[in-house]
């Protein structure tokens, strides 16, 4: 009797998937398109002495290994795949043209959390056969695990963990492909300003460090812009309070100083509330999940980002797009710079920990994105950071901020 | 040590005492936290009727409700639509195809509990375990069920997929009326009202209350408690299902693998709060939750939302522990 009941629950569920499922797609995604044209940065041409990952082909080593370490499958994934892919193809590349020096690229999911981070960084460290990482794209992981790289001898290029304190702890073995928080506050608050001409600003931020610190760069800088400031948690979904909030001080502009997860959601109800404010994102928002996410309200939604927009680097553009099936994403050319540094190294020779470290410390060469040249912290000399919008739903490059 | 303290100091330079806030959107708060509030509650009920039936602690009842939310996602998408743009579709058109998504959610939230208590649940009771070992289930079937969506559908929330835009209808003392807000509201009224009638008037209902009360003594009267134990499930089960819906509609990101994990502790704490094993205590709790939560956020800031949920609950424990209504699905005045 109660087994038959059950059956027939199942049978009713299963009938009805299918049913679904028989349907044909409709309304196929379409958002926004409505974006006046505006004067766009022509994107920086591939310098001709740009750092090849192939080098010469005749490198020889023994067979080593580098990681990739950071968010795969976890929190904001697509931030650390777009790094992940441009990784990939720079050691793919570097292996093919070199048969005499294969390295490995070992991937480490860290979930991009700071409490998975440590564990999986201390795996990493233990791992002999690891001579150089690219990762931890997120700065909350960076600051809680950068301690044991730094114990190892065991050098980090990070591609995108943008906090300014992280190169501040004293640690040897950091080094960050890109300028820092403390470069695009200030950059996203002239941005706000003076392009979008808004003079009453939200700055809204996550609890994460990235976020933290962002909207204490931006808030700084915008001084008395910065009329309202709300803060909103990893994971939320629901913004009603906090949307109810910024409504009532009808700001111009809002920033969102956090990464897309939580930028999607907030930003769609912050449009269906009927908030007309220009809807401002950093590096951790710029992302076609966020566009996706985001629906409608995307299209109003400006970036800023220390990264370089990929458009002019066709040959790059090209095998990555071979090799993943998509187009370039933030940081992917960040990602690619950096492997070809750590595979430069191990061409000319170096084949541990402390060698490969050093040869990073006194690197100095052009790469696709910028030139690399470390100081004693391992911040770059001269970076750079760019706005982006989106135009019928993608997210092109706009203007660089000067 | 030297993150810790920093995240404190962090932490209190990010409170604030905005009084004016919360005065000035009192009313949207409470329209907001309304609507919030009957999810919880409806939830609640799922919790609270499994307790007063079995007097265990439904942890995996977080997934029942998210398993729902998937079903709606899985049903927008199955009709053809698409995350991206919110498309314009005619009212009727519209209402069947959300009718349709809420029986889907319902049924798939309930045959989740109904399979969970078949697989979880009954080979214990047979076996006579102790009452830790359906605790201890309970949080494992929670990450099993939690686990097969992760290794289905990934990490990532699915994209939001929505059917209508919350467009205000009407405005009292300022606060904004929406679609998505009324329907939820008064579906979930609708429901409430049915789930306690169904508890206090009908014959199943009568079951409910005497396993409740007594199980041996029910079963000598002709009550088939195996029976009556799915039958809970199913209805607790069927509300999740409708709550995930409603959560859907409001939040088209809801569903996530995780996504249940937080509501659920919600849920469970708007049960405790309004007196675990009491129907209505659970409806109390729920809306009360969603009301303190959206104040407390006007109030404080937004990142404080679960510190005055959980101090509230604390505060309420220690004043009346069996909560606000009191425990009462068990006793004979319910």
């Amino acid at each position: 009797m109660q087994k038959a009941r059950l059956s027939r629950v199942i049978v009713l569920a299963a009938v009805g998937a299918v049913a679904l499922g028989a349907c044909s797609a409709r309304n196929e995604s379409d958002s926004g398109g409505d974006t006046p044209p505006q004067s766009q940065a022509a994107a920086p041409a591939q310098a001709s002495n740009a750092a090849n990952p192939a080098g010469d082909g005749k490198a020889q080593c023994a067979p080593t290994s580098i990681a990739y370490a950071g968010t795969i499958n976890g929190n904001n994934a697509a931030l650390g795949q777009n790094i992940l892919y441009g990784v990939d193809l720079a050691v793919t590349q570097h292996n093919k043209a070199n048969p005499g020096c294969q390295v490995k690229l070992e991937k480490f999911e860290t979930e991009g959390t700071p409490d998975k981070a440590p564990g999986i960084v201390t795996q990493i460290a233990n791992t002999n056969s690891i001579i150089g990482v690219v990762g931890l794209p997120f700065s909350g992981e960076s600051k809680a695990a950068g301690n044991i790289f730094n114990d190892k001898g065991l050098v980090q290029l990070t591609p995108s963990a943008t906090n300014p304190t992280l190169s501040q702890n004293g640690w040897k073995t950091f080094f960050r492909g890109l300028g820092n928080d403390n470069t695009q506050g200030p950059a996203a608050a002239q941005f706000i300003t003076q392009e979008l001409k808004a003079d009453k600003v939200c700055v809204v931020r996550d609890d994460s460090e990235y976020g933290t610190g962002l909207a204490d760069a931006i808030t700084k800088a915008l001084g008395e812009k910065a009329t309202c400031q709300q803060t909103v948690k990893t994971k939320q979904i629901d913004f009603a309070a906090v949307v109810n909030d910024i409504k009532s001080k009808s700001p111009q502009a809002i920033f969102y100083s956090g990464y897309y997860q939580e930028a999607a959601p907030l930003a769609q109800q912050l449009s269906d509330a009927g908030v007309d404010a220009k809807f401002v994102g950093p590096d951790g928002v710029k992302d076609d999940e966020f566009v996706k996410g985001a629906g409608d309200a995307a299209a109003k939604a400006y970036f800023t980002c220390p990264c370089v927009p990929a458009d002019q680097f066709t040959d790059f553009s090209t095998a990555y797009k071979a090799a993943s099936g998509k187009d370039p994403g933030t940081y992917s050319p960040e990602g690619y710079d950096l492997a070809t540094i750590l595979l430069k190294g191990i061409d000319a020779g170096k084949k541990d920990r402390a060698s490969l470290l050093d040869f990073v410390k006194t690197y100095d060469g052009q790469g696709l994105t910028k030139h690399f040249k470390w100081d004693d912290k391992g911040e770059l000399a001269k970076t750079t950071v760019w706005t982006y919008k989106v135009e019928g739903g993608k997210i092109v490059r706009n203007t660089e901020i000067k | 040590m030297l993150i810790h303290h920093e995240l404190t100091t962090h932490v209190l330079a990010d409170i604030k005492f905005d009084p004016g806030a919360f005065v000035d959107q009192f009313w949207q708060n409470t329209v907001d936290g309304l609507s919030q509030g009957s999810i919880y509650a409806l939830v609640a009920l799922g919790y609270t009727l499994v307790y007063g039936v079995l007097k265990l602690i439904n942890f995996a009842h977080s997934e029942v409700f998210i398993y729902g939310a998937y079903a709606t996602w899985f049903t927008f998408y199955g009709l053809g639509f698409r995350p991206g743009s919110t498309p314009d579709l005619p009212v009727f058109e519209l209402i069947g195809f959300l009718l349709l998504a809420l029986v889907v959610s319902m049924l798939v939230s309930g045959g989740t509990a109904v399979v969970l208590e078949r697989v979880a649940y009954r080979p214990l009771r047979k076996r006579g375990a102790p009452r830790l070992a359906f605790l201890i289930t309970a949080i494992g079937a929670s990450f099993v069920l939690q686990q097969i969506l992760f290794l289905t559908r990934g990490g990532n929330a699915e994209r939001s997929i929505r059917l209508m835009k919350p467009e205000a209808q009407f405005t009292i003392f300022g606060a904004e009326i929406t679609n998505v807000t009324l329907i939820i509201i008064i579906a979930s009224v609708v429901l409430m009202v049915f789930a306690d009638v169904f508890v206090n008037r009908t014959k199943f209902g009568r079951g409910i209350r005497a396993v409740a009360q007594d199980p041996d003594t029910a079963t000598l009267m002709g009550v088939n408690k195996e029976r009556i134990i799915i039958l809970t499930f199913l209805i607790g089960g069927l509300l999740a299902g409708a709550a995930a819906f409603f959560y859907m509609i409001k939040n088209p990101q809801g569903a996530s693998y995780q996504g249940g994990f937080i509501l659920g502790i919600k849920a469970f704490t708007a049960a405790v709060l309004g007196g675990i094993g009491n129907l209505r205590g659970a409806l109390l709790g729920g809306i009360l939750l969603g009301l303190v939560e959206n104040y407390g956020q006007a109030f404080f800031g937004g990142n404080w939302r679960d510190v005055v949920a959980f101090v509230l609950l604390v505060l309420i424990l220690m004043f009346r522990p069996t909560g606000i209504l009191g425990e009462s699905l068990g006793k004979a005045r319910v």
